[in-house]
């Protein structure tokens, strides 16, 4: 199959892509102010509390796993020695 | 009556019959299957069907209650869709043990008591084997032998379970069970291990990367789903089941962050989900149920089209690990889609079909108080979302340009994975059809503006946290490598045990060889040349000794007692005397 120009490849493109996500991020943020919230505790209704935790969850996440790569990480041939 | 047999054996009709017969009409066969046993499982009447007197005990092959009514109807659709994404995949071995293999899946749905489910439930995991060894490659050849053992294993507990609780309650139907005593516990185990609860989890990755493209989609439905139901049949309210449940959504994200094969990702995701399923089993209020099934019903769906996409990938590229993958969406386009409609059910993204159920489960959390479990569920969410939503489409579609120019999926898998997009749309946004099967009333709310913003909260800034971290170069990168899991123990404990037990036996065995074959026999030997003379000859020895004479003295008595020993003079009462003592020494090793 020969070369394809894809989506992404128009800069453009990718720009607009990426204000629509900026757009939407900011949309969230702001749109938490407007909603009718029922917490189940006490904390997660503070505005904006998902958005927190959501970014914060993954941070989290990507900083864990690379101290546990250091402890697991193997060969692919590790088990077949 | 016909309409009364239990969906199971039309599966094994059709695997039987199915390699005997021409392409297309095989074709039809299989593909007929799924749908005629859909049709029977919605009429199928509540209550016992086909019971059978079995020694004390009455065997019930087929019960259908409302909770596993909604296992059936998703066992048979996604037998449909798995099979219609084989159809190019010509192995009669995988078509056949796939079929068994959906077909014991609705058997232990349907079965009435623990006796049937057993049989069913070893018939899957033999099944499951041979669907794992239609690859047909060293990887799979091996992956199925630890994968089998693991699941023997576990069918040995299960088993212990059911006969430690026949002779307790003389009862064998299913149902609900709870944790108490060691029957109940064994019955347990025997199905955590289904369930890859950790720390019995790590067959499932180290077997299902090694399957075929298609084998995989078969096996991400029935082993663990339908241990979903016997445990929400068995055990649900159980305390323990939640701890568990928010662990093994907990862990196996920080490993498929990690992990570099596709397939590897998606099976650690998968266990992630089942603990969503698990935690809604352990609250066991009926939202949480509910919520546990109808999770189980968009899962099987979403990680099923995952697995075709992923499958579909290796069928046009023979590739699955991220470092060799990367910007295929200009390529396949529809594959593409569909996996991003995968993944963004998953990811529970409002709208599509893991959103429905999942905010049951949480919402269960917190309506419980259940403050940790309910942090650790939102955590595993994002996690989820940042691996199985961002990763998987990320490295296969996007990402660096691979250099791979494959062409677009097949019409089968492009139909399978249509369809299957289709309805985890259709069940995000119209929830009400799949609530209305479930098992407890449903009066659950998934979009309220507070739930729906949330969690477009929740993904979208992790979302951002992943953009942040790939540009700064801190996400971990795409390396050639695998991580320790649990395995290890069986994996490299099963080499130690085997080297120690060759050590110790082997040598154990050079030495009898030593011993026995060589230095005993010919000390017989030469004792029994000339029995007599040796018994005389120690005797006189012995009073040598006990006297204090020297050798030279009784010199002259030796050689008498050789020339009468060499010329046979001697009275027989020795020799039988000899005779009587070995056959005593026989005859008491015999006895001992």
């Amino acid at each position: 199959m020969k070369e394809k120009r894809g989506w992404f490849d128009k800069k453009e493109n990718l720009i607009f892509f990426l204000r629509i996500f900026y757009g939407s991020l900011v949309g969230l943020l702001v749109i938490d102010f407007f909603i009718s919230k029922h917490p189940d505790f006490s904390f997660d209704g503070a505005p904006n509390f998902f958005a927190a935790y959501g970014f914060i969850s993954c941070v989290m996440l990507v900083l864990v796993a690379k101290v546990l790569r250091m402890l697991l990480i193997r060969d692919e041939d590790y088990y077949d020695r | 009556m016909i309409a009364e047999w239990p969906p199971a054996f039309l599966f094994l009709a059709a695997a039987a019959f199915a390699p005997f017969l021409p392409g297309a009409l095989r074709k039809t066969v299989l593909l007929a299957t799924p749908l005629a046993a859909l049709v029977l499982v919605h009429f199928l009447p509540e209550g016992a069907h086909l019971t059978i007197p079995f020694l004390d005990n009455e065997l019930v092959l087929c019960k259908v209650d409302r909770l596993n009514r909604v296992f059936g109807y998703i066992f048979c659709i996604i037998s449909f869709l798995a099979v219609l994404f084989a159809l190019k995949n010509e192995d009669k071995t995988e078509q056949s043990s796939a079929l068994i293999y959906a077909g014991s899946a609705l058997g232990v749905t349907f079965a009435g008591d623990f006796l049937t489910l057993y049989i069913f439930w070893e018939l899957m995991a033999i099944a499951s084997t041979f669907v794992i060894l239609a690859a047909q490659d060293e990887l799979s050849r091996k992956a199925a032998y630890r994968y089998v053992l693991v699941h023997l294993g576990g069918g040995l507990f299960l088993l212990a379970g059911i006969i430690l609780r026949l002779q307790e309650t003389g009862s064998l139907a299913v149902d609900f069970i709870g944790l108490s005593g060691p029957a109940s516990w064994l019955i347990f185990i025997g199905i955590a291990v289904n369930a890859a609860i950790p720390p019995l989890h790590a067959w499932l990755k180290d077997a299902y990367p090694t399957a075929s493209f298609s084998g995989a989609v078969f096996l991400s439905a029935f082993t663990t789903k339908s241990a979903v139901y016997v445990m929400a049949k068995t055990f649900p309210g159980t305390d323990l089941l939640i701890w568990l449940g928010a662990i093994m959504t907990f862990v196996p994200i920080f490993y498929a962050v990690l992990e570099n094969d596709i397939r590897g990702v998606l099976s650690y995701s998968l266990i992630n989900q089942v603990g969503f399923m698990m935690c809604g089993i352990g609250i066991g209020t009926p939202l949480a149920i509910n919520g546990a099934v109808s999770h189980a019903f968009a899962h099987i769906l979403y990680k099923g089209l995952l697995f075709m996409s992923a499958g579909a990938v290796i069928y046009r590229t023979g590739k699955i690990k991220c470092t060799d993958l990367g910007g295929l969406y200009k390529y396949m386009p529809f594959t593409c889609i569909c996996c991003i409609v995968g993944a963004a059910s998953i990811s529970a993204f409002p709208l599509f079909s893991g959103f429905v159920s999942k905010s049951m489960i949480i919402s269960a959390a917190g309506y419980g108080n259940l403050l940790i479990v309910w942090l650790m569920l939102q955590f595993a969410s994002a996690g989820v979302f940042h691996h199985a939503g961002i990763k998987v489409p990320f490295f296969m579609f996007f990402g660096h340009d691979s250099g791979l120019r494959p062409k677009e999926a097949p019409w089968n898998m492009r139909l399978a994975m249509g369809i299957a997009a289709l309805l985890c749309i259709g069940i995000g946004i119209f929830p009400q059809p799949l609530y209305a099967i479930l098992p407890f009333p449903v009066e659950y709310a998934p979009y309220t503006g507070a739930h729906v913003v949330g969690q477009l909260q929740i993904l979208m800034f992790g979302a951002l946290a992943f953009a942040l971290l790939m540009l700064s170069g801190i996400y971990p990168a795409e390396i050639r490598s695998i991580n320790l899991d649990t395995d290890w123990f069986y994996r490299k404990g099963g080499r130690l045990f085997y080297s120690g037990a060759a050590s110790l036996f082997n040598s154990l065995n050079a030495w009898a060889d030593r011993v026995f074959v060589h230095r005993m026999t010919s000390m017989m030997g030469r004792f029994f040349t000339e029995p007599g003379g040796n018994v005389q000859k120690w005797g006189l020895g012995l009073l040598r000794e006990a006297i204090g004479l020297d050798h030279e003295t009784l010199r002259p008595e030796e050689d008498k007692i050789d020339r009468r020993s060499r010329s046979g003079a001697y009275p027989v009462g020795g020799g039988v005397l000899l005779a009587v003592v070995l056959l005593a020494v026989m005859s008491l090793l015999f006895i001992l």
